[in-house]
């Protein structure tokens, strides 16, 4: 007995054929299929909603929205959302990238740890670190007395919600500058200090340039983070009316007061911001992966 | 001491956790000449010439750069020309402002350091390309800013770090005899390491060898050469026949020859005798008492000379390298009487084993 096996069709695979036609026809719908999904995706996901805001801001119009800049609560939300960004970026961006250094040029004991322990804010939900904040500055908390017999304020205002904010913009500095710093080596710094360089020059005109644009991608992340924040800081805030109330908690609370119309166009401006972030992240990320390539 | 050493460099030792990279080493570097630090990867040269310009710190020991104790003296101050292998070149500046950087940290002003920069590059040929940057050069021209760079300050003296290694085999060759043409114009005392034997022997005026942190020898490319001290330099530069025995009366017996040149060791002792290709003599089978027979296995050209593989009485093998002239009688199969005169016999016990014997 013989199974008759059907010897199997031979393809045409001269280009131009049909069998090559077909195959490329269908390769090609595979390929638009997947490229219409990503984008109906992204449309409701992320342009939809902003589409949504602008429509909104705009709603009751324009004298509306400058009708909401002159309210002195918006404006005091505004100044507090900027100064906290302000001493952030100065805290992070300093201490960030002399962590960095460390990390990247120095063995000591712990050192692996410390490099696990860097991402923790990002694994951390903002709430627990308002949480933490309450706990260490609160009322009955471990530093509370101290401060307190001090006569200085961190609950409530300022100092807490810039510490939290502090906190959770840590990592964005270090893990953006490590990378450039671990490619760059050591030799250009041994280079200038054989060539006469003290540490100040060497820092200045070695290391900074070259690791520039990974410091600036750092910068514009926690920009974005420390203008967007809202667990944490409004945890530890006490939501004070028109002192205590960021950008983004008045946000919150306009929808409470049905000031919708008010918290669209407060919400636009952060978005605002945000792409024009994004932008600078994305022309430093290039800049910085040339870094990396040298 | 003498005023003739630009660089000296006392008893220095370096340790890292519990080992041991260099261990107690002390050489001159004469003024105005090239040495060479010569020997094999992780035999401590690198680490030598990092102390001597203070990019590591002296485990124990202390170094002079031209009479000036700079042991405990800070990189900057010591003033020092560096060339590191993969050149360091600045990647965000220019060509010129590369050079001009020794300068430009010391507050020169901008008219002397444009003049000193334009010296320079007209000196290693590059001003054509001072406004490039150094992703737009080729390994030997990156290496000739690295050179212009670490003579702008005016150093007083040059160390270089594997100067030709990150480069082709041909640009290294062409570099290097531009770089014996740049020192006869300069005159700049030059420290150089390297694990090139060629590279050592061609360039340099001193040669010291190194190997697993101690210094095996120093001496001129030819003393180094024809006269080495230890079994590693005999094995280590140039190519050499090792073969091993016993010592018996001031030679070493191999098999049932006694290759002579074993005086200094003590009878009994194991040996190895290292004997270059070329001192070994062939000739007709009857004659000198202390020749060895040995029977011709293979014969290979080599252009202008031959490669004779002969094998002893008891299976060693040895090498000999002839001009073609020379042939003239010899087969393989046949049995020759060789000469092994000029062998240079070591003892075993040493643990350096040498490297660069020739393959069989």
């Amino acid at each position: 007995m013989s199974v008759a096996t059907e010897p199997p069709r031979m393809i045409d695979i001269t280009p131009g054929s049909a069998d090559m036609r077909r195959r490329e026809r269908r390769r090609r719908l595979v390929r638009g299929g997947v490229v219409a999904l990503c984008l109906l995706y992204l449309t409701f996901l992320l342009l939809a909603p902003l589409v949504g805001i602008v429509l909104s801001a705009f709603a009751k119009g324009l004298p509306m929205v400058v009708e909401t800049f002159k309210t002195p609560n918006v404006q005091h939300a505004f100044l507090l959302t900027f100064q906290i960004a302000v001493v952030t970026l100065v805290v992070t961006t300093l201490l960030g990238a002399v962590t960095a250094w460390v990390l990247v040029r120095h063995r000591f004991v712990g050192r692996r740890v410390m490099n696990a322990l860097v991402e923790l804010p990002l694994a951390m939900s903002p709430v627990t670190v308002g949480l933490a904040c309450v706990l260490l500055f609160g009322r009955g908390g471990w530093f509370e007395q101290w401060f307190t017999a001090r006569g200085i304020q961190i609950m409530w205002a300022l100092p807490s919600m810039t510490l939290v904010t502090i906190f959770i913009c840590i990592p964005f500095i270090i893990r953006s500058v490590a990378p450039v710093l671990e490619e760059l080596g050591t030799e250009e710094e041994d280079a200038a200090r054989t060539l006469g360089a003290s540490t100040m020059q060497t820092l200045f005109r070695v290391i900074l340039p070259n690791i520039r644009w990974g410091l600036f991608y750092g910068i514009a992340l926690t920009t974005a983070r420390a203008i967007g924040e809202i667990g944490a800081v409004l945890l530890v805030s006490g939501t004070l009316k028109g002192k205590t109330e960021t950008a983004t908690i008045y946000i919150l609370y306009a929808f409470e007061e049905r000031l919708d119309t008010q918290g669209y166009i407060v919400a636009l401006t952060l978005a605002t911001i945000s792409v024009v972030m994004l932008g600078v992240i994305e022309i430093s990320k290039r800049r910085k992966i040339r870094e990396v390539m040298g | 001491m003498t005023t003739n050493a630009a660089i000296r460099v006392q008893n220095l030792t370096k340790r890292f956790g519990s080992f041991v990279a260099v261990d107690d080493v002390s050489f001159d570097a004469a003024e105005g000449k090239i040495t060479a630090l010569l020997g094999p990867s992780g035999s401590g040269k690198s680490t030598v010439l990092r102390m001597i310009a203070g990019l590591e710190t002296p485990t124990a020991g202390r170094i002079w750069i031209e009479d000036d104790e700079t042991t405990y003296k800070s990189v900057q101050e010591r003033r020092v020309g560096f060339v590191f292998q993969h050149y360091a070149l600045f990647r965000h500046m220019t060509v010129a402002q590369n050079v001009a950087f020794g300068l430009a940290v010391r507050k020169e002003s901008k008219v002397d350091q444009a003049k000193r920069v334009d010296e320079l590059l007209n000196l290693v040929q590059l001003v054509p390309f001072a406004d490039r940057y150094p992703d737009q050069l080729s390994g030997g021209q990156r290496q000739r800013v690295a050179l212009a760079r670490a003579l702008a300050p005016r150093p007083r003296v040059l160390l270089l770090d594997e100067p030709f290694g990150a480069l082709d085999a041909r640009v290294r060759q062409d570099l290097r005899h531009w770089l014996d043409d740049l020192h006869r114009e300069l005159g700049v005392t030059s420290l150089f390491v390297t694990h090139d034997q060629d590279e050592a022997l061609e360039l340099a005026h001193e040669v010291v060898v190194m190997h697993e942190g101690r210094i095996q020898q120093i001496g001129t490319p030819t003393q180094v050469y024809n006269e080495p001290e230890t079994a590693f330099v005999a094995g280590f530069i140039g190519s050499a026949n090792v073969l091993h025995g016993r010592v018996a009366s001031g030679h070493v017996r191999v098999g049932e020859h006694l290759v002579p040149g074993a005086d200094h060791l003590e009878e009994g002792s194991e040996a190895r005798a290292f004997v270059r290709p070329h001192d070994v003599h062939l000739s007709a089978p009857e004659g000198d008492r202390e020749a060895v027979e040995a029977r011709i296995d293979r014969i290979s050209t080599l252009g202008w000379l031959s490669r004779v593989m002969l094998r002893l009485g008891d299976g060693q093998v040895l090498v000999a390298e002839l001009p073609n002239d020379d042939l003239i009688d010899l087969n393989v199969g046949s049995t020759v009487s060789v000469d092994l005169r000029r062998a240079k016999a070591f003892e075993t016990t040493e643990t350096s084993e040498p490297v660069g014997a020739p393959s069989a």
